[in-house]
């Protein structure tokens, strides 16, 4: 499969990038590793007229203590959430998520930044940052603000972000103290989460936030049996909202036994 | 596999049925004696590959090459209106957009199948004529200078279509008032075969037990992960067409290009380069092969290449399967089978390819396996639907044969309350050669001791013990057997003939002796990864001494090789191994005139060894191999009417098939809450008669195995009502990875064939055709149900567990599902 | 509308003039004559395009070519060093871990960071480090083995 020809302006910095985007304006992408978008491109379920590479920007890749929180350059990618020293410390759930995603080769490409843009409903770092509370950094012609992670994700593909921001910074709580579990629920080892969990125990209090059963991401706190019973998933191929709904209950068990553990 | 979504955290995982994780073999160079016959010898294939240094079609590139991309479809069923090149001829690049108006051709794509003699084979033009009757069948081609020009030039051609009705199963299909696919074929039927021994229904009319399923053997996509792929050039001064294309039959290809292009079949030379496996899907000739040579010639002879992109094999290559079964099985109260009835209805999809309704001809062929079942009844209906057509995936028809009555004779035991071991016991054929209840000879065979093996080897007795323990706590574990025997070495031409295959089922093979002692062996056979270049140099080693390193084969160039049928159906070494044998032999026997008349020995009494031949009872009066070679090529000593030189051809025409069998064991766990299974353990134990090389046979088994389970567990092609194919990229139909695929336990009896000098059977269909049902099996009885049907996929699993959860679960077909088309 | 893309692709350096849309995979086998490295589907499943960029495995189809600008890319064609294969390339004929071949280049590739990440790899950890790439000929038996024997030398 061949993508439509489109232009590629590459960015060597965030100023650089931000104002090609502007210049492009609806029919410019921001192209990081390129794991979302490259497969769309070749399936021509996209036609940009322009991509701009924001894979060079430098210091955009990093994993950093930073205040109260541990802050993640939004050109970092998966291996090196995965990998990371200081998150399988301080907020191994991330960690444990970014593992889970596609196979080795993917993760050594794909960012979390661009990741969370493309907001697919069954990618599995959503589910992370809702149950961790996270912020997401955007930055636009207009400067940098801080969103919640848990008012991000608006619909299928669709975020917060406007046209011309992007992702440069993911901030995430530490989990100090805290157990926390990413399970996922495929067919196949390398596949998209039917549905994924993520978990958090904090005492008593229990975090869950599930992919894949819905659009965006679905956050439970205090009852989430309720929670997973109001659930409305979309059936498809790989099953039927009613075994969603299911599978959403099982999976919460599990990784809330497993974040206890 | 541990999933960890899959364990449970509370509970500790079955123990105890986990086979040993297999010891490193050593690696094995052959044995002291040699690289011969038996021995694991290591591919000589291997070097090129492992290097990145094999030649795979899209690795060709001739001068001036232009790139061709199709215009299909995107609609199941239509009446074809104008096609618009306008646009795509003025994208820079693009050369020429060609449909059915601008090449010519003499005929459509070739079906070599008509087993009732009446069947409907309506054309199918290389590029559609008025209409389309499937999502992929393609409309136009567009020739570019560039992979990019041509796709943006397909991409620019705009088509009208007038949509029609559509009918995707065959069960729709078949009903009052479903949509028609071909005028010629009314009611949307190909053929109906039909077959019964006498007086069926009087003889099973009074049986103790019946047992009736419906079983869904679902549709599949076989997958080779190299798409297919042309280079094809037509010369204009001379008529001559070079094609390379990715096939496992280049040689039907060659014939076909040359009645389907109206050109002379001896300027007609067809290379299969090396082929990035076939299992079947490349057992055909398809319309992109007619194509890309007509716009070869339509462009002045400017070569021209065809890369399937994946979504394109998903849509335009064969599928396989997707046949609806019913059967009934007659039998005593004692478990002892006395008939069997199986009513199948055969999806054919739009169109014929090369073999169509003769792959659920050969399930009726099958329908009774290893059972001594005197009283047989099967009728199969094939079909058109607006589909991919069905033709040969591994397996071809003999999966569906043991899937379902391996099914029914389990469901047999449940009902009688037999242990599966023993209802099988007590119905194997024992006697060899047996004729089967459709007048098949089986050459040899011996069920129970492939079944007694099987059964020591994974201690069945103490596996049901513990399966009893691990049920008591909770646990949902099954052990499923299959015990199956195939139909191989397609075939003996005389009944290729009678069941109306139009191709014969000979095999031909030229060895040809070099001065050097060196030696060229040209094979009709065409391996795509089934390593015929190293069981064959084998095979020589053995035969004459000559080493294995010494030995090239050579295969798949139609310029180069006598006229050979191909590489399908397991035939290659019963067949084609035997066709080299034979010319093995002759040379053999030319050797010992030579050494006979030189030493002035009568030739009986010639005895011959280690690459040499001696007087018997005195060893140092001889000749070594070198040396009769030199003889025969210098020509200035040898015995009168025998010619110079050490060639010699042979084409070898199978008296009878061969019948491999076995018996596998699956043992499975079923994760309650989500409805996942998980293999523990796969145990195979195979019966393809004498063995040339262990290694290569094992590897043989272990991926058969592997993508029978990807039938039972993942694999699925799915069409919604239009006719759109939900399952076209390798994202959705869903092939198994490295960590859904267990270790395959595997072990051999041999039982030789006698259909053969070498004694061998085949084994490349086994594993397919065997674990589809040991693998239901096992689930079956882990759930202690009746009948599921594939892919056991989690959803469908988790329900039947809600059901049990309710309600004991009774007899009978408990979930049930249109023919790949829900 | 072409842009120059520099790459050093097996200790060697090339510089071609591309269509942005180009993807690596085909700058490799296209534009270098480097046909070693595959194409097995359109949606970063299978694997056969695996090739490893400044050391790091990916999928040469999801990467376009302007991307490896400056960088370091090594294919199946250079995996062995002075005329000697490679533990794995020889692990794979040893164990018999190939039949067609067409999977095996992208295969191999990706068992390499396997074995980065694991030098003594558990047979679990094998499969779940090549869940990226699909073979559909040897049921991955022997493959396991063949990365098992490597890491063993």
């Amino acid at each position: 499969m061949i993508s439509s020809a489109f232009a590629l302006r590459r960015a060597s910095s965030l100023d650089e990038a931000l104002r090609l985007l502007a210049e492009g304006g609806e029919d410019a992408k921001a192209l990081a590793g390129g794991h979302s978008l490259i497969p769309l491109l070749k399936l021509r379920l996209a036609a940009p007229e322009t991509l701009v590479d924001i894979g060079r920007i430098e210091g955009l890749s990093y994993i950093r203590e930073d205040g109260d929180r541990i802050a993640i350059g939004a050109l970092t990618r998966h291996a090196d959430v995965e990998c990371s020293e200081l998150l399988a410390r301080r907020c191994r759930l991330l960690a444990e998520t970014a593992a889970e995603i596609g196979d080795i080769q993917v993760r050594n490409r794909g960012t979390i930044g661009g990741s969370l843009a493309h907001a697919d409903p069954n990618a599995d770092l959503p589910a992370a940052v809702v149950a961790l509370d996270a912020e997401i950094v955007a930055t636009g012609p207009n400067g940098q603000r801080m969103l919640r992670a848990r008012e991000f994700f608006r619909g299928l593909l669709e975020t917060a972000l406007e046209p011309g921001e992007l992702i440069t910074e993911v901030r995430v709580p530490p989990l100090d103290g805290a157990g926390s579990a990413y399970v996922k629920f495929n067919r196949r080892a390398q596949d998209w989460a039917i549905v994924g969990c993520a978990a958090i125990v904090r005492g008593e209090a229990e975090t869950v936030a599930w992919t894949g059963v819905g659009w965006t991401p679905v956050l439970a706190e205090g009852d989430w049996r309720e929670a997973a019973s109001r659930l409305e998933p979309v059936g498809d191929l790989s099953g039927s909202a009613e075994y969603k709904r299911h599978l959403a209950g099982v999976l919460a068990e599990r990784a809330l036994a497993r974040a206890r553990a | 596999m541990a999933d960890p979504a899959a364990a449970e955290p509370e509970g500790e995982q079955f123990e105890g049925f986990q086979g040993e994780s297999p010891q490193l073999p050593e690696a094995e160079v052959g044995t002291p004696q040699g690289k011969g016959i038996g021995t694991s010898t290591l591919r000589k294939e291997d070097a090129e590959l492992i290097a990145g240094q094999g030649r795979f079609v899209d690795d060709i590139r001739l001068p001036g090459m232009l790139y061709l991309a199709f215009v299909r479809s995107p609609v199941a069923h239509a009446t074809l209106g104008a096609i618009d090149a306008a646009r795509a001829r003025e994208i820079p690049g693009v050369i020429a957009v060609l449909s059915a108006e601008d090449l010519h051709f003499e005929g459509g794509v070739p079906c070599g199948s008509n087993p009732t003699g009446d069947a409907r084979q309506p054309t199918r033009w290389p590029l559609a004529r008025n209409r389309v009757r499937m999502v992929g069948e393609p409309v136009a081609v567009v020739a570019a200078e560039t992979r990019h020009a041509a796709a943006d030039g397909a991409a620019a051609v705009e088509v009208e279509y007038d949509q029609l009705p559509v009918v995707v199963g065959s069960e729709e299909a078949v009903r009052e008032g479903a949509p028609q696919l071909h005028e010629e074929a009314p009611g949307n039927l190909c053929c109906s075969i039909r077959y019964a021994t006498d007086r069926f229904d009087d003889a099973v009319a009074g049986a103790e037990v019946v047992v009736r399923q419906r079983v869904v053997n679902q549709r599949l996509t076989p997958v080779a992960i190299e798409p297919r792929g042309v280079v094809a050039q037509f010369q204009p001064s001379t008529g001559e067409v070079t094609l390379f294309t990715s096939t496992q039959v280049p040689h039907f290809v060659k014939t076909f290009v040359s009645v389907v292009i109206g050109t002379s079949e001896a300027k007609v030379r067809v290379i299969a380069p090396d082929v990035g496996g076939g299992f079947g899907s490349k057992l055909n000739t398809y319309a992109e092969e007619y194509v890309a040579v007509a716009a070869s010639k339509a462009l002045d002879g400017v070569p021209v290449k065809w890369t399937e992109s994946r979504q394109e094999n998903m849509l335009a290559t064969i599928h396989g399967r997707d046949h609806v079964q019913d059967a009934e099985l007659y039998a005593t109260r004692e478990g002892r089978i006395v008939g069997f009835r199986l009513n199948v209805l055969a999806n054919m999809g739009a169109y014929l390819q090369l073999l169509g309704p003769t792959i659920p001809h050969l399930t009726l062929f099958m329908g009774t396996g290893v059972y001594d079942i005197a009283n047989y009844s099967c009728r199969i209906d094939c079909v058109f639907t607006n589909t991919t057509p069905t033709d040969a995936y591994r397996g071809a028809g003999r999966p569906e044969a043991t899937h379902v009555i391996e099914r029914l004779v389990d469901i047999l035991a449940r009902r009688l309350g037999i242990d599966p071991a023993e209802i099988r016991r007590r119905n194997f054929i024992r006697e060899f050669p047996a004729t089967s209840a459709t007048g098949l000879l089986y050459d040899s065979g011996d069920y129970d001791k492939t079944l007694d093996r099987a059964l020591e080897l994974v201690g069945y007795d103490e596996l049901r013990a513990r399966q009893a323990e691990a049920r008591a706590r909770g646990k949902l574990v099954g052990i499923g057997l299959s015990t199956y025997v195939e139909v191989c070495g397609l075939a003996p031409s005389s009944v290729t003939k009678a069941i109306g295959v139009g191709a014969p089922g000979w095999e031909s093979s030229t060895v040809r002796v070099h001065p050097t002692g060196k030696v060229t062996v040209v094979t009709g056979t065409s391996p795509h990864g089934q390593g015929h270049a190293t069981s064959w140099s084998q095979i020589v080693e053995t035969e004459l001494g000559i080493p294995f390193d010494d030995v090239e084969v050579i295969h798949g160039d139609t310029a180069f090789a006598p006229y050979g049928l191909g590489t399908y159906g397991s035939r290659s070494l019963a067949v084609g191994g035997t066709a080299l044998y034979h010319s093995l032999r002759k040379v053999r026997e030319k050797a010992r005139k030579i050494v006979a008349h030189q030493l002035e020995i009568d030739p009986e009494d010639l005895e011959f060894g280690d690459g040499r031949f001696h007087a018997k009872g005195s060893p140092e009066r001889g000749m070594t191999m070198a040396e009769v070679i030199g003889a025969a090529w210098s020509a200035d000593n040898l015995p009168e009417g025998v010619e110079p030189g050490l060639e010699e051809t042979t084409f070898f025409d199978p008296p009878n098939f061969t019948f491999p069998f076995g018996c596998h064991v699956c043992v499975t766990e079923v994760d309650r809450e989500t409805g996942k299974v998980e293999i523990s353990r796969y145990l195979a134990v195979d019966d393809c008669g004498r063995v040339i090389n262990p290694m290569i046979v094992d590897g043989q088994v272990h991926g058969g195995v592997a993508q029978s389970i990807g039938q039972a567990l993942f694999e699925e092609t799915v069409y919604d009502e239009d006719g759109q194919c939900l399952t076209a990229s390798l994202v959705d139909y869903m092939i198994p990875t490295a960590f859904e695929i267990p270790f395959i336990e595997t072990e051999r009896t041999e039982t030789p064939s006698p259909t053969n000098p070498l004694g061998v059977k085949g084994i490349g269909e086994a594993g397919t055709i065997a674990a589809t049902a040991a693998v239901v099996n096992s689930v079956c009885d882990a759930l202690g149900v009746e009948h599921l049907d594939m892919p056991l996929q989690p959803e469908r699993v988790w329900r039947v567990i809600q059901g049990l959860d309710e309600k004991p679960v009774e007899a009978g077909p408990l979930e049930t599902k249109g023919g790949g088309t829900s | 509308m072409r842009e120059r893309v520099s790459v050093t692709v097996n200790g060697r350096s090339y510089e071609r003039e591309v269509e942005p849309r180009l993807l690596l995979v085909h700058l490799l086998r296209d534009e270098l004559g480097l046909t070693g490295t595959h194409v097995g589907c359109d949606t970063s499943t299978c694997g056969a395009c695996t090739v490893r960029i400044d050391g790091d495995t990916v999928k040469s189809c999801t990467v376009l070519a302007l991307q490896v600008e400056g960088c370091e890319v090594q294919t199946i064609e250079g995996l062995a060093q002075n005329g000697e294969l490679h533990p794995l390339q020889r692990a794979f004929h040893e164990q018999h871990a190939l039949q067609c071949g067409y999977c095996t280049p992208g295969m191999i590739m990706a068992a390499t960071s396997v074995l980065e990440r694991h030098p003594d790899p558990t047979d679990e950890q094998i499969r779940k480090g090549l869940e990226g790439n699909l073979c559909r000929c040897t049921g991955y038996h022997n493959i396991v083995l063949a990365v098992k024997a490597a890491a063993r030398g």
